[in-house]
């Protein structure tokens, strides 16, 4: 089987793996990192986000050939060293609101939440409600209220990204570049 | 939009007088002897409710379900011991298990309360299954903290009243003159001493009763206060521990290709050399469908990638399933020929209506899993359980192994809203493990295996009728005739145990003790009869007691046809509930509701506001509910989902008798309500010659962020009764009833079948049922963000 090399929480790792096996299964199977979940292996419930170069995705539906050597993937396991803490903003405004109730997909909502928050900035403006419409991440305990509240906090303490993210080239940039599911709210 | 903060309104006044008299009474605890200390109780009843089990008369509103689990799960109560270790910490192993519904906080909070401990200082873990507790090893019925609260805190006080005699014994004085502040042990005299330099004191070389008193609801500082989950740390850090997170030596991967219908079987494997040559393969095995074990063909691999691999490249026959001829109209052709005719009508107006509750998915987002280690003669199984001690003992009999040659590990689940009940899973994972030759495996079941194998709530047909003259109620007659709503595998025998003294000595099983002890009207209809009929096997279709059970769709049938009775007495619907409510505990809860959510309010064209009230689980409930049906809301575009109507604002209004967390309270009614709203609005399954449909989170259609209403209000009345009732099914049914009666005013038109969206053509393209978990996508890169 092929060597696949890549940074994962800030530490290169090199695994062995076939060319079309899924990034879930090697982190989590092959390299024993468990904080993204399995909720559907089918780019649906957001259980397992995780991020590429500062993006959010789902390592569910990523073949380990996509990953490059120079990329850097962050669990949520890797999240508050990327801020240079001991919890991220995002994971103090989780527990501030008491977010999580059996917590299984709180990882995944945490690492998109974050992303929203970046992307946002990005743009130039602040977290809308349309915004937390278009998050896709299902979380059966019902805890979407808890969420939105969350993540308004976790923006408004968040440090501005030190480092710029780097595209990955397979990444299109088509606009939007990712799914919208704005209500009139 | 309110906001968490707002929760001054929901703290809870202690009040010395409020009790129900008897938190200063004196118990009597148990020492147990060992080298350290550990203490119990006598018993956990309340002393003015359930020592005797009065007959059942309807309306249930003094002796229901919750009654009758505490009842059973009581004769145990002497097992549950803290025990204070030489760390410091006090620890409890809890009978139940803890599936995101709080528990381990509440008990942490009860014995930290009643010790005088911070909450830190307790840790609150998942008791393996163990038999001799019978009927008190049970997770159902949102009974956990009505069965464990008094049992509890006498143990924690035996516990107390312990360490103060102990201290004494070190330094002099007498008990009296110690007591535990902030987790030390602390004298008059100015001595101080920790728990853990105490404990060997206190210890007993024999089991020895002591009288306690108990603390007073002045002397509490942490119940009735908001606290954050113990756990939340670990569930936001990703440390946290699920079953699939386990590291059990050599248990690999495990899946199963499923048949394409319902309980359909496995009958060969054909390309067997094949599959076992696939990358990471190690064992492949035919498992036959049981009553028990869900079945098909079992692979084992290095990774769940390759389990899916290999799924994706069987050839199997199959055999059909059970119910591989019948769709979702046969079905319900069979209920509705099963009708229990009404009641002859009395003489007087009626209104009359039918309503449908479609089959509506019952699983948790983890799915279905279980690591299992089994040996020629032992096994090993560890798994999300609610009624563990029924799972040991069958997989010991499916083993043909004695039963204490069985350990099960009760694990931390994601989730379960009733599923756990059933271990098919842990089933599955021995069966798996010892048709491997006896090697461990970590079994999971696929995201379309749970819906389409899974346990669904069943579906249901409700008829009502109201007969009424003037403003008079005169009758109230409802028939539910539904898919017969599985109760096996623990929970029913521990609701029938104890129902000797159940007037209905004919009674069909444990459905219809279900109903009985939970269907109430809480108004002033006359004379009421609520009736169930069930069809089908509970081999037939896979169902369970999914939250809230029986209650959303018979509060929702109520609460509808309420509206319509309101509504042809030319009445307004909040108005008519405050005239004919016969619960004072329910017209308070009703009032606040309708205070806090400005009912009446002028709503633009396509919106309405709706109300409804639930009773249950000792407790009172109400909701309303503001819904947007204009056509910009309804036709908003989501990708690969739904829109529909929007709940945009939902206010909660919960009376638990005596609340343990309130911020607890709140999340565990957010996401009934949730719930709630999903089964009104967009969450259901279709069923198609022996298949679902659905087979993920973007065809079964369950609340995501687009249908969250944005303004939410969750209010916990102060203490009322002294006696927790239950909390984690509690916000299903009256946010449902209120989202589908804001629905019909909102539309002027009464829906009649739930979800509302059910008979629209299909939102989404079925996977195909072969293979039964499809390949998970590749090109998730176009979709980062």
């Amino acid at each position: 089987m092929p060597n696949y090399s890549f940074i994962l929480n800030g530490k290169r790792v090199s695994v062995e793996a076939a060319p079309n096996e899924h990034v879930l299964w090697v982190l989590r199977d092959r390299l024993g990192v468990k904080g993204p979940k399995y909720g559907c292996g089918l780019d649906v419930c957001k259980a397992c986000t995780s991020h590429l170069n500062g993006e959010a995705f789902n390592p569910c539906s990523v073949p380990i050939s996509d990953i490059r050597s120079t990329d850097e993937i962050t669990t949520i396991e890797g999240l508050p060293a990327t801020v240079g803490m001991d919890l991220h903003p995002m994971q103090q405004a989780w527990i501030d609101n008491d977010v999580a109730q059996c917590g299984y997909c709180q990882p995944g909502q945490i690492m998109a939440a974050v992303a929203l928050v970046q992307q946002v900035r990005a743009e130039g403006r602040e977290i809308s409600e349309s915004d937390l419409d278009s998050l896709r991440n299902v979380c059966r305990c019902g805890t979407y209220w808890r969420i939105r509240q969350a993540i308004m906090q976790g923006e408004a303490s968040m440090p501005e990204a030190t480092l710029s993210k780097h595209r990955h080239p397979t990444v299109k940039l088509a606009k939007p570049k990712r799914h919208s599911t704005k209500a009139p709210h | 939009m309110s906001d968490l903060g707002d929760r001054g309104s929901t703290v809870l006044e202690a009040d010395d007088d409020h009790t129900g008299g008897h938190s200063r009474r004196e118990f009597v605890g148990y020492l147990l002897a060992g080298p350290i200390l550990v203490a119990a109780a006598v018993h956990g009843l309340y002393p003015d409710s359930a020592q005797a089990l009065p007959t059942v008369e309807l309306p249930v509103d003094d002796f229901d379900l919750t009654d009758v689990l505490t009842a059973s799960s009581d004769p145990t109560i002497p097992l549950l011991a803290v025990e204070v270790g030489k760390d410091n910490l006090v620890t409890f192993a809890l009978p139940r298990a803890e599936v995101g519904q709080g528990l381990t906080t509440s008990v942490a909070m009860i014995i930290a309360d009643e010790m005088g401990l911070p909450l830190d200082q307790v840790t609150v873990t998942l008791r393996d299954a163990q038999p001799d507790l019978l009927y008190n090893q049970l997770t159902g019925g949102s009974n956990s903290i009505h069965s464990l609260y008094s049992g509890v805190r006498q143990a924690a006080a035996t516990a107390s009243a312990q360490l103060n005699q102990a201290a004494a014994r070190k330094f002099g004085g007498a008990a009296s003159d110690y007591r535990i502040e902030d987790g030390v042990v602390v004298g008059t005299n100015g001595q101080s001493a920790t728990l853990g330099e105490l404990t060997e004191l206190a210890a007993v070389s024999k089991t020895t009763p002591v009288r306690i008193r108990l603390k007073s609801a002045s002397e509490r500082t942490l119940i009735g206060t908001p606290q954050g989950r113990v756990d939340a740390r670990d569930s936001v850090t990703g440390a946290k521990v699920f079953a699939m997170d386990l590291d059990v030596p050599n248990a690999l991967a495990t899946m199963l290709c499923r048949p394409p219908t319902i309980n359909g079987t496995a009958k060969s494997l054909n390309n067997k050399t094949q599959i076992l040559a696939m990358p990471g393969v190690s064992d492949v095995a035919v498992i036959p469908h049981t009553d028990f074990v869900p079945g098909g063909v079992a692979v084992r691999a290095q990774t769940f990638g390759q389990c899916i691999d290999a799924i994706g490249a069987m050839n199997v026959t199959w055999a059909p399933g059970p119910v591989a001829n019948l769709s979702e109209a046969d079905v319900l052709k069979t209920l509705q020929d099963a009708e229990i005719p009404l009641t002859p009508a009395l003489p007087g107006s009626t209104l009359e209506q039918v309503f449908t509750f479609n089959f509506r998915p019952g699983d948790p987002l983890e799915t279905c899993c279980a690591v299992a280690d089994v040996r020629a003669d032992s096994a090993e199984v560890w798994g999300s359980m609610k009624s563990p001690i029924y799972g040991q003992q069958q997989i010991a009999t499916n083993l043909g192994l004695p039963q204490n040659a069985v350990v099960a590990h009760v694990v931390q689940g994601g989730g379960s809203f009733g599923r756990h009940l059933f271990n098919d899973a842990p089933f599955e994972a021995a069966a798996c493990s010892r048709a491997f030759g006896n090697k461990p495996v970590r079994l999971m079941w696929s995201r379309t295996d749970n819906f389409r194998q899974g346990r669904t709530h069943p579906l249901n047909i409700h008829r009502v009728r109201i007969t009424y003259e003037s403003s008079n109620v005169l009758a109230y007659d409802e028939r539910c005739t539904g898919v017969a709503c599985d109760f096996t595998q623990g929970l029913g025998e521990a609701i029938t145990a104890n129902l000797v003294s159940f007037p209905e000595a004919n009674f069909v099983g444990f459905s219809e003790a279900v109903f009985v002890l939970t269907a109430n009207v809480p108004y002033n209809f006359g004379a009421v009869t609520q009736l169930l009929d069930e069809q089908y096997q509970v081999q037939q279709f896979n169902t369970s007691s999914v939250r809230n059970v029986y209650s959303p769709d018979t509060c929702t049938s109520t609460e509808l046809m309420v509206d319509q009775l309101a509504n042809a007495l030319k009445m307004d619907p909040y108005e008519f509930r405050k005239a004919y409510l016969r619960v004072p505990r329910l017209l308070t809860v009703l009032e606040q509701a309708a205070q806090a959510g400005d009912w009446g309010r002028a709503m633009p064209a396509g919106t309405a506001q709706g109300i409804a009230v639930h009773q249950e689980y000792k407790g009172a409930a109400a909701c309303l509910v503001e819904i947007d049906c204009t056509p910009a809301t309804v036709n908003r575009v989501i990708p690969n989902g739904v829109g529909g109507p929007r709940v945009t604002k939902a206010v909660y209004v919960v009376d638990v008798g005596l609340p343990i967390n309130p911020l607890g309270l709140q999340a565990q009614m957010m996401g009934g309500m949730m719930d709630g709203i999903a089964q009104a609005l967009t969450y259901s399954m279709h069923l198609v010659n022996g298949a679902y449909l659905e087979g993920s989170w973007d065809n079964a259609f369950y609340t995501r962020q687009w249908n969250t209403p944005p303004d939410l209000q969750i209010i916990v009345m102060p203490e009322t009764t002294g006696i927790p009732g239950g909390a984690g099914e509690f916000g299903v049914a009256a946010t449902m009833a209120a989202t589908a009666c804001a629905y019909a005013r909102a539309t002027g038109t009464l829906p009649t079948s739930f979800p509302i969206n059910h008979n629209q053509p299909l939102a989404f393209t079925p996977y195909p049922f072969e293979p039964s978990t499809p390949p998970s996508p590749t090109n998730g890169l176009t979709q980062a963000f």
